[in-house]
Formats: C-alpha cells, sequence, structure tokens
C-alpha cells in the first residue's frame, strides 16, 4: 500500500508527433490517482506516442501534460519495443536490478533488501531459477517477463504498460494480470496500453479509446462498444502532407 | 639457448625493455576493458577512427614543440575529444546516426592532421606519430602512460553501472533520468585517453590494436562481463611481453610485434575458445535431458 495518494495525471490541450503531424490530437482530460485504465485503438492511434509524452521522452508539440504528486523521472514505463541490447553479457537478475536505479542510482550498495525485492519480483513473474542466466539464452516472452519485474522491482506509483502481454502466453498473461490488478488494489495509478478489448471491459474499470483524437473516455464497459470502434476505424492512418496547420505559427 | 635467457635476460639485461614493458603493461590494464566495452557496443571500428582522429592535434604539437611528448599528448587529447564530442552531440541531436557523423569528423581530422605533417615533417617523424616509439619510452612518457592508465581505470570505475546500463537499454536511463549521457561521453573520453596514451609506444595506427585484438579475443573465453574484461587484460598482457620478447630476439619492430602477438593470440582463440571456438563445430554435439 502507497503511503501517499497515488499520482494524477491531466492533459490540457496536448497534441503530440512526429515532423509536424499530430499523434495525439487536442487531448483534454484526467487520469485519476490510483485509476486503472486501458488505452486501446486501432494500429497508429497515437497510444504509445501517450505514453511516450507521458514519461517525457516526447515533447508535446502544443499543450501540456501536467503530472500531480510525481516527478518524471520515477515513472515505471515499459515500452513496447524495449531497446535492450540482448547480446550484452548481464544476467536476468542484473536486468531486474536495473529497476532499483531510483534507489541506489550509480554508486550505491545493493542491500538485502534489494536483493529481496529483486527475488520476489523474479518470483512473480515466474522467472525464479533464472536470475543466472544470460539475456541472448530467453526466449522473447520470458525477456518480456524480466522487464515486467524490473517494473515491479521500480515499485512506483505510477506505472506505464505498453502493450504488456505481447509475445507473453494465456498462462502468463493471467499471471501478470493478476500482478496489475494487484498493483491497483495499492491504490496505485496504473495506464495500460492493450488489444484484447475483452479482457479491457472485464478488468479494467476505465478505458480511453483513442483514434489520434478522443473517440469515447470513461467506464470501460461504455467506452469499448460496436459503434466506438467503428468510429475509430473511421480514423484515416496516413500522414496528408497537404493538410492544413491547426493554429497559425505564433513567435513564442 | 636457457629458459633464462629467452623469457628474462632481455629485461633484466636492458634497462629499455624494462621501460616498454612497463609502458605497454600500463596500457593493456586500461585499453583492453576499453575495447571490450567498445566490442560490446558494437563500436569496434569506433577505435581506428578516433586513433586516425588525433593526428591533427599531435601534429600541431609536433610542429611547435619538435618529438616532445607532452605536447604531442595534449594536442592528441584535444583534437579526440572535439572529434568524439562534436561527432556525439551531431548523433544526438540530429538524424544522422553516430557512426556516419563520426566517420564525417575523424576523415576531416585526419586530412589536417596529413595536411600538416607533410607540410612541415619529414617522413621519419611521420614514421614515428604513425608507428610509436616503445622501446625508446623515456621517464615523462613512461610517467604519463602510468597516469593516463590510472585515470583511465578511475574513470572507468565511476561510470561502470551506468556505461552498462547504457549499453544494455538505453531508453531506460533515459527515461529515468539516468546519466546516460555523461557515462556515453566519458566513455569516449576514454577511448581517446586511451589511444593517445598508447600512442606513445605503438603509434596512432596500432594503439587501437592493444584495445581491440584482445577484446575480440577474450570474447572466445567468456560469456560473463567481469571475467570477459579480465580476460581481455590477460591476453593484453600476454600479447606485450611476449610482442617484446619477440621483437627483441628477433630484431623486430616492437609496436607491430606487440600488435601481431595479439593477433596470433586472436586466432588461437578464434579456433580453440571455449565459446563458439571454431573447433567446437568439429566436435559432436550433445544435449541434455532438459
Amino acid at each position: 500500500m502507497l503511503t501517499s495518494a497515488a499520482p494524477s495525471v491531466r492533459f490540457e490541450n496536448v497534441t503530440l508527433g512526429y515532423e509536424g503531424h499530430p499523434a495525439v490530437h487536442h487531448l483534454d482530460g484526467e487520469i485519476a490517482s490510483g485509476s486503472l485504465t486501458a488505452i486501446v485503438g486501432p494500429n497508429g492511434s497515437g497510444k504509445s506516442t501517450l505514453l511516450k509524452g507521458l514519461v517525457g521522452v516526447l515533447q508535446p508539440i502544443h499543450g501540456r501534460i501536467a503530472l500531480n504528486g510525481i516527478a518524471p523521472g520515477a515513472i515505471a514505463y515499459l515500452p513496447q519495443q524495449a531497446t535492450i541490447d540482448r547480446s550484452f553479457p548481464i544476467t536476468v537478475q542484473q536486468l531486474a536490478c536495473l529497476g532499483l536505479w531510483s534507489t541506489i542510482g550509480a554508486f550505491g550498495r545493493l542491500r538485502r533488501e534489494d536483493n529481496d525485492r529483486v527475488a520476489r519480483a523474479l518470483a512473480a513473474v515466474g522467472l525464479t531459477g533464472f536470475e543466472t542466466r544470460q539475456l541472448n539464452t530467453l526466449s522473447g516472452g520470458q525477456l518480456q517477463r524480466v522487464l515486467f519485474a524490473r517494473v515491479l522491482v521500480q515499485d512506483s506509483p505510477l506505472i506505464l504498460l505498453d502493450e504488456p502481454f505481447t509475445a507473453i502466453d494465456t498462462k502468463t498473461a493471467a499471471d501478470l494480470m493478476t500482478v496489475i490488478e494487484r498493483w491497483h488494489g495499492e491504490k496505485r495509478t496504473v495506464i495500460a496500453v492493450l488489444h484484447d478489448l475483452d479482457l479491457v471491459k472485464d478488468r479494467f474499470p476505465q478505458a480511453l479509446m483513442l483514434a489520434r483524437e478522443v473517440v469515447a473516455w470513461g467506464q470501460s464497459k461504455s467506452v469499448v462498444t460496436a459503434a466506438n470502434q467503428l468510429r475509430a476505424r473511421a480514423m484515416a492512418e496516413a500522414w496528408d502532407d497537404t493538410a492544413p496547420w491547426c493554429e497559425p505559427r505564433i513567435a513564442s | 639457448m636457457t629458459p633464462y635467457d629467452l623469457l628474462l635476460a632481455p629485461f633484466v639485461d636492458y634497462a629499455f625493455m624494462r621501460r616498454a614493458l612497463a609502458g605497454s603493461l600500463a596500457i593493456s590494464i586500461s585499453a583492453a576493458p576499453v575495447g571490450v566495452f567498445l566490442m560490446l557496443r558494437r563500436m569496434s571500428l569506433i577505435g581506428d577512427a578516433m586513433a586516425h582522429a588525433i593526428l591533427p592535434g599531435a601534429a600541431i604539437g609536433f610542429l611547435l614543440f619538435g618529438l616532445s611528448i607532452v605536447p604531442m599528448t595534449i594536442g592528441g587529447i584535444i583534437a579526440g575529444l572535439v572529434v568524439a564530442l562534436s561527432a556525439g552531440l551531431v548523433a544526438r541531436t540530429t538524424a544522422l546516426q553516430e557512426d556516419a557523423s563520426l566517420a564525417a569528423f575523424y576523415l576531416i581530422s585526419l586530412a589536417l592532421g596529413v595536411l600538416i605533417v607533410s607540410a612541415k615533417g619529414s617522413s621519419v617523424d611521420l614514421m614515428h606519430v604513425l608507428f610509436g616509439t616503445v622501446l625508446a619510452l623515456d621517464d615523462p612518457a613512461l610517467l604519463f602512460l602510468g597516469a593516463a592508465a590510472t585515470t583511465s581505470l578511475i574513470i572507468l570505475a565511476l561510470v561502470f553501472r551506468p556505461l552498462i546500463a547504457e549499453c544494455v537499454d538505453p531508453s531506460f536511463l533515459s527515461v529515468a533520468r539516468g546519466p546516460g549521457a555523461i557515462a556515453h561521453f566519458a566513455f569516449l573520453v576514454l577511448v581517446v585517453l586511451n589511444l593517445v596514451a598508447g600512442f606513445q609506444a605503438l603509434g596512432t595506427l596500432l594503439a587501437v590494436g592493444i584495445m581491440m585484438l584482445p577484446a575480440a579475443a577474450a570474447r572466445f573465453w567468456s560469456r560473463d562481463l567481469d571475467t570477459l574484461l579480465l580476460a581481455a587484460i590477460a591476453i593484453a598482457i600476454a600479447s606485450s611481453i611476449s610482442g617484446l620478447l619477440v621483437s627483441y630476439h628477433l630484431s623486430l619492430a616492437s609496436g607491430p610485434s606487440i600488435i601481431m602477438s595479439a593477433g596470433v593470440l586472436y586466432f588461437l582463440s578464434l579456433l580453440v575458445g571455449p565459446v563458439s571456438g571454431a573447433i567446437w563445430n568439429f566436435v559432436p554435439q550433445r544435449h541434455r535431458s532438459a
């Protein structure tokens, strides 16, 4: 259980994008403290981009993302395509230990409770016995579980997961879903990008359907509907280089 | 010839051999770990590029002060750092990748260096800069080598954890606001420092050899980072000692002899190394039941 209130996030007319083309367009809204939100939408609808904006690897072209109750560096973020160099000779345990960065940094010693924390995290994702395995001996799903363990080790009050169940078998996905619900029970704020709409309806209280702009946002049962999916699919995926500018260029 | 004559007498009898040994051991201990990281980051050829990049600095030092170690060293360090930092900056802030931006900067630097040396120096001087003089290390040169090696090891110890994190998962460190950029630039500084230290002894072209060959050879002996670093140092030390002995007994140039020894050890490792050495292709494969 967290001691202080979990972080909340407010989007104020946020536009995120690449080379002047919006991937998330004029987003307004709030993710409540301690909520469990799924972000859904078709490919190219801006889901991952939104998470990148949240952790600060991508700056908004317009508007602002206000993090309340957490510093950007303290967010636990599981990216969709982690930039892991799997040929680098380190072990499963060492990679999971990276999650201790905010605790021990570049020089801190690994204390016994840190080692215990890492061991518990590896156990929670079913990787007990894999501690000394090198990364290049893991399958794709096993590596994803190590990264999930690293998120556990980070012990952050705000957790962002970008398609966490990709390449993961059904049983493990079910185990990891239990972990996510435990986080929710501990009043952490959790945001996950997902494609499994049944899972979203069943297990995620809140949902945001994106198609570059907000299609629907609220209780997941009222968001994930056939009518909304149809609207989301109508979004044009391709960039339009002749599209008019959204706002006049203002000298800043 | 007794083993004593073969292995110890050259070092016992001649001070210049002892100096050469001390200098090359210092380089072995500091450069080999840097080479391991270069290899693991798939930057093996970066060392080569940087070795060319330090030439104009050394040449300007030589031009102004003659064949004297301190100005040439300082010039080399400045030129190397300018190239490494500008290339790193361009790579981090523009669409150009690090290899392309480094290629651009080092080629400009190399052309400038050759221009300076050819305008003023003789070809003998150029040979000194290119091929080094490990058998003529004087006190200042030896002191500098020791200082550079010590500094290099201290810097490596300081950035060890962030450097590994930056190698394994750069985006994690950037999201966690860790010192990834600092580790990366400190690492480039290490490359330059070791090359400049190496070029006193081995020359600008061969200084890369004591960095990369032991690292590449070590890959065939270990899967684990710590032992990889130790194996690379051990191979570099073995190359230095055997190279100096070969050079002494056969009256061959010392710098190339050291690097050729490293080359022989590399080929040996390639053939019989326990980790994916060529020999294992000819051994019937077994597998466990689980």
